[in-house]
């Protein structure tokens, strides 16, 4: 049983540690990862709590099939706790080799409580738990903060999960990372590991994992292998995630400038294609994934010579077009420091870009950013500002390191107006304007702006649905995108390879049952994926918000007209379609029409004990 | 004793090799039964991004392991080369781990005695599994030519193109 029917939990106000029994119940019911996590931080919380606070508890979670040798899920880990960006519940996976050390250690989730009088980092070695100095570790990068711990402990097969100095000084946008590449990225989850005073967390685990049925699960694996070479993953073993800009250019849907532009001019010039020719130097894979997927760009000659970056799309696009940035040297050099001060590569591009938009428009001038000439394109300042934010550096870096919607109130005016956020995460690289059903789907999404809570970028990318207006019918291609995108991500399989699940739901199923030895049916998992969702949004209906108010796109996506000739000129979302939309959605979840799930809802997936918390919701809402 | 140039053992091709750990689990599983790096006959290394290897032992003539054990615990069959343990004389003292100057030879973290690679009866799991093919399981004067070839192949690649 892959299962270490273990949680470990630290206090680190005391120093305390203690191990509980996992609740195997909830290990059928929420299946591990995200949706187990959820469940524990729901239990383990009081409603309201600051989630910078001593009081907001911090899970790293494994998957039910982590430590084993299933590609792509055997490596993982899953970090749940509130947001400090979004008040939502927060979420985020990552890959390499740190996640299967927890399962060898013997643990399913670790659990961080209260906050530590000085920097610390855990030493996690099998069953013996430290809390060690790290105020020597202050300051440094998480790649320098990995290799220093793995020195100091002596042993180079320690992995080390760590945050850099943006997660020390909480900006809201800090991640975690491991593994040199990895990042537990979205939703400031470095930011809660930092009002801990958490710098690492270092784990050696040397127990077995075992499988129920070893034979059938390497057989299945075997078959993964093989499907891992064929057409579902060619996108990521050959130009990767930047093969988008081009298709998305083609489409006007890569948001350019801010979000003003749907096309890129520079587009070729930042191209997977040229991406590859000119810069990656090296495809390396993930712990027990043969896929290999992480391509390692280098800048051969230039002003950012030597400077090295695993890119993928999303930080490519948000430090580069969005930033009307069409320099890859540049672009890799951005992406580099954002890994370094340990930031988000997706919202550290968006702030960056809302900080350009609003120079050029006069919100902001050379006094608020000491001289600091932030034109759109000027790769120089784009460098520039990201140091300055990581490093919460004068005015400027202090306040966009809070994200867009924060910096958008510190600075008022008509700063919203260019704050590209829902719920306060900053958008991914897709332009809403142009490909409306992932409009929908993002606003909706229970941990603010994400392309990867439902892919609902899927049916407008692929052309199987009128992709410049909304109308009745999204609804259930997000749900159903939602509630699979929940069951892969509590499997926490990477997403590069849900392709490889040729029998989709079938075949997770048969994976948790095959790993775990508990009975797991496609009908009950995609169940799980429901239960899954619904919980994540009572939870944000507890932390005060999870309604239809909350559920809102960007004002440039609702009044900012593509400007430019291209197939898109002209698009928006209009209010009255998107409203539609919601309606659409909310009544396929079964929620009301302010988006609050019904006791009825929650009673059909196995959600009883939550239903106090709707009922008290829905009577506010009808006062 | 095969000799020198017959004797087939693992190696990992650098260019090839990501780093992926997958031979670890291929050769817990087959050896032991479970999923587990720390009891895997061949060990993968990342240095950087960019350096990637999987290394386990190679067969040495006179294997300085062996010749390394006080108890004589270690002993080179004479059959295919592979480095034999006789666990009742070992107690994990680690000269040979010493001895190793590729780290082929480990101590085991649960019967406390030392373990290495023992070519699976001839079909080394670690080879089959690879996803990348950056594992052979070949003999030396093998992997000579296969290095000639390919040097030369990129030396006149344009000859080769024009074809």
């Amino acid at each position: 049983m892959s299962f270490a029917k273990r949680i470990l939990y630290v206090d680190l106000t005391t120093g305390k540690t203690e191990v509980k029994p996992l609740d195997m119940k909830l290990a059928k019911d929420y299946i591990g990862g995200i949706g187990l996590g959820m469940k524990l931080w729901l239990d383990h919380s009081k409603a309201g709590v600051d989630p910078l606070s001593p009081e907001n508890p911090l899970f790293f979670m494994t998957g039910p099939l982590t430590g084993t040798m299933a590609p792509s899920a055997g490596n993982s880990y899953a970090v749940v706790s509130k947001s400090p960006l979004t008040n939502t519940i927060g979420e985020a996976k990552a890959h390499g080799f740190f996640g299967s050390e927890i399962k060898r250690a013997g643990y399913d989730a670790i659990v961080f409580t209260g906050k530590s009088e000085k920097l610390v980092y855990a030493w996690i070695d099998d069953e013996s738990v430290q809390l060690l100095d790290a105020e020597h570790l202050k300051g440094k990068s998480p790649g320098e903060t990995d290799e220093t711990i793995r020195e100091e402990l002596g042993d180079f097969y320690i992995r080390v999960s760590a945050i850099g100095e943006a997660g020390e000084k909480l900006s809201r946008i800090a991640c975690i990372i491991n593994d040199e590449y990895r990042a537990i990225g979205r939703g400031g989850m470095g930011a809660v590991m930092g009002s801990k005073n958490l710098k690492a967390v270092a784990v050696r685990g040397t127990h077995d994992v075992d499988v129920a049925d070893v034979e059938a699960f390497t057989e299945f694996v075997r078959t993964v292998h093989e499907r891992m070479k064929g057409p579902a993953t060619r996108k990521y073993r050959t130009l990767g995630t930047p093969e988008n800009v081009l298709v998305l250019n083609a489409l006007a849907s890569l948001a350019t400038r801010n979000f003003t532009n749907a096309t890129f001019e520079g587009a070729e010039k930042v191209s997977g294609e040229y991406l590859n020719e000119h810069y990656v130097k090296k495809i390396i894979g993930c712990a027990t994934c043969g896929m290999r997927c992480d391509h390692i760009a280098v800048v051969p000659e230039g002003q950012y010579k030597g400077s090295t970056s695993r890119v993928e799309f999303e930080c490519l696009w948000s430090c580069g077009p969005l930033c009307g940035v069409d320099r890859l040297d540049a672009i890799i050099e951005a992406i580099r420091l954002a890994d370094y001060y340990g930031m988000d590569g997706i919202s550290i591009g968006v702030v960056v870009a809302m900080a350009m938009d609003c120079y050029e428009n006069g919100v902001i001038t050379d006094k608020d950013t000491d001289g600091l000439k932030l034109n759109f394109g000027n790769h120089e300042s784009l460098v520039e500002a990201i140091r300055r934010i990581g490093t919460r550096t004068g005015w400027f870096g202090d306040t966009f390191a809070e994200g867009t919607k924060r910096a958008a109130e510190i600075i008022g005016k008509d700063a919203y107006k260019y704050a590209n956020h829902i719920k306060g995460m900053e958008l991914p690289g897709y332009d809403l304007r142009t490909l409306q059903t992932a409009a929908l789907g993002f606003s909706v999404s229970f941990r603010g702006a994400c392309h990867l809570r439902s892919g609902a970028y899927s049916p407008d990318v692929k052309g199987s649905v009128d992709r410049f207006k909304l109308e009745a019918g999204r609804g259930k291609m997000i749900v159903d995108g939602e509630d699979l995108y929940n069951v892969v991500d509590s499997l926490i399989l990477c997403k590069f390879s849900r392709g490889v699940m040729y029998e989709g739901l079938k075949d997770m199923a048969l994976y948790y049952e095959m790993a775990t030895g508990i009975p797991m049916t496609a009908e009950e998992i995609i169940l799980a994926g429901e239960r899954i969702n619904n919980l994540a949004r009572v939870i944000n209906i507890r932390e005060g918000g999870g309604t239809r108010k909350e559920d809102q796109l960007p004002w440039k996506i609702l009044n900012f007209p593509v400007p430019e000739e291209c197939i898109g000129k002209g698009a928006y979302v209009k209010q009255h379609e998107f409203d539609v939309g919601l309606e659409d959605y909310y009544k396929v979840r079964g929620w009301t029409k302010d988006g609050i799930p019904t006791p009825e809802k929650l009673k059909e997936v196995g959600l009883d004990d939550l239903v106090p918390i709707v009922k008290k919701k829905i009577a506010s809402m009808e006062k | 004793m095969p000799t020198i140039h017959e004797k087939k053992f693992v190696s990992g091709d650098p260019a090839k090799c990501i780093g992926c750990c997958v031979c670890e689990y291929a050769c817990s599983l087959k050896h032991e039964k479970t999923f587990n790096p720390t009891k895997s006959r061949i060990r993968a290394i990342r240095l950087n991004s960019f350096v990637n290897l999987a290394v386990s032992c190679r067969l040495c003539e006179d294997s300085p392991c062996v010749a390394a054990c006080p108890r004589d615990a270690l002993r080179q069959s004479d059959e295919n080369g592979t480095i034999l343990i006789d666990e009742d004389k070992c107690n994990g003292c680690g000269w040979c781990i010493e001895a190793c100057d590729y780290g082929a030879i480990q101590l085991h973290p649960e019967t406390k005695k030392v373990f290495v690679c023992d070519l699976c009866d001839g079909e080394p799991q670690c080879v089959e599994w690879c996803p990348e093919e950056a594992l052979d399981f070949t003999t030396k004067d093998v992997l000579s030519q296969k290095a000639r070839r390919t040097a030369v192949k990129k030396l006149f690649q344009d000859a080769l193109k024009g074809e």
